[in-house]
């Protein structure tokens, strides 16, 4: 009597693991069923998208997208490139959006007349655009305000 | 024979006509030969045998559009770096053998000697391109043919408005082929009290409204 349940869990492992192993089996990665060890050629490499005006943002507090190619724009320990542009020294001359004020509070929320160094890595929050297409279709719609 | 005689100047007939060949040969092979040596220190390969270059500057060079882009039209390290007009090529080489000179004293053979004279290094370029008005940019990218409408959104608006104001290339594109010494762009305390980056004189009457 006492193993009955222990009879209905066994059974219960056995079938939920023969549904994994099904799973696994229709389960296809980005790169088809190549082998590791083989490389995949794509023809469908994601373009950038051309220069254009400021891009709309879809919610409130939202990163404001990059609206221009980046290419071979690199942020380096000596020297950040976004910031030869979009810092509040050069943002008049050059016309790029400023940096935020937000980029200038620390962790404490403290205002410092430097750009936080939390901030540095401009792209872990505004991104640039390429016309790569959703890969799963969704109903997202912007928020209205 | 006698009649060939009368026309030879008198230098000739010393020397003899067969000595004058033999020069004259001479001299089309130490010419070619100095042409050839200058052409062969001319190159990339030269440039990256040191590994001073190959190990610093030429990695940072391998990411940019000059190294590798879409139609493969190449500017090397000379077409950047040696004029190409025989006069200032002639002068730019031998002030080449300093670099030589501190090739034998090792003063940049490790990354890090690199990285410490890396703002010096790029300085002196920095002046010589300043000084001959991006010479060896324009070599390429003439700005008389520069069509705007094919050019982004934000180079199409500055280019026309830095000519005005008599800006030369190396005044805004700083960097583009190697990375950049440490510039003090007010992030946090990080390169504080490092150079700022000159992007070029300002015209005259905007600076002085900044004064006001």
């Amino acid at each position: 009597m006492r193993f009955i349940p222990a009879l209905a869990l066994a059974a219960a492992v056995l079938l939920s693991g023969a549904g994994v192993v099904s799973a696994q089996e229709n389960l296809e990665s980005l790169r088809g069923k190549a082998p590791i060890n083989q490389e995949v050629r794509t023809d469908n490499m994601f373009r950038p998208e051309k220069d254009q005006d400021i891009i709309p943002r879809n919610f409130q507090k939202q990163p404001p997208l990059i609206p221009h190619s980046i290419k071979g724009y690199n942020i380096t320990q000596n020297f950040n490139k976004c910031m030869d542009c979009h810092s509040k020294e050069r943002a008049e001359e050059t016309g790029a959006t400023l940096v935020a004020k937000s980029h200038y509070l620390d962790r404490e929320d403290k205002k410092h007349t430097n750009i936080s160094p939390r901030r540095y890595f401009c792209m872990q929050c505004h991104v640039p655009q390429f016309d790569a297409k959703p890969l799963v279709e969704n109903t997202y719609k912007p928020a209205a305000k | 024979m006698m009649s060939l005689e009368k026309y030879m100047p008198a230098w000739v007939k010393r020397i003899g006509l067969v000595t004058v060949f033999l020069l004259f040969a001479a001299g089309i092979v130490f010419w070619g030969g100095f042409n050839w040596a200058l052409e062969e220190t001319n190159k990339e390969e030269f440039c990256i045998s040191c590994h001073e270059m190959k190990e610093n500057v030429f990695k940072e060079y391998q990411n940019t559009v000059h190294y590798t882009n879409r139609t493969g039209v190449r500017a090397t390290c000379p077409d950047c770096h040696v004029p190409k007009e025989w006069g200032p090529k002639m002068v730019r080489k031998i002030q080449a053998s300093n670099e030589v000179f501190h090739k034998i004293l090792g003063t940049i053979d490790t990354p890090e000697k690199f990285n410490a004279k890396r703002a010096q290094l790029a300085q002196n370029e920095w002046n010589r391109m300043k000084a001959n008005d991006s010479k060896e940019c324009r070599n390429c990218h003439r700005y008389d043919y520069m069509d705007y409408t094919e050019q982004g959104n934000r180079a199409a608006k500055q280019h026309p408005q830095a000519f005005v104001e008599g800006k030369t290339c190396i005044d805004c594109h700083k960097g583009i082929a190697h990375q950049l010494p440490a510039i003090d762009q007010h992030i946090g305390a990080r390169n504080e009290g490092a150079a700022s980056i000159s992007h070029g004189e300002k015209p005259a009457e905007k600076s002085a409204e900044e004064k006001k």
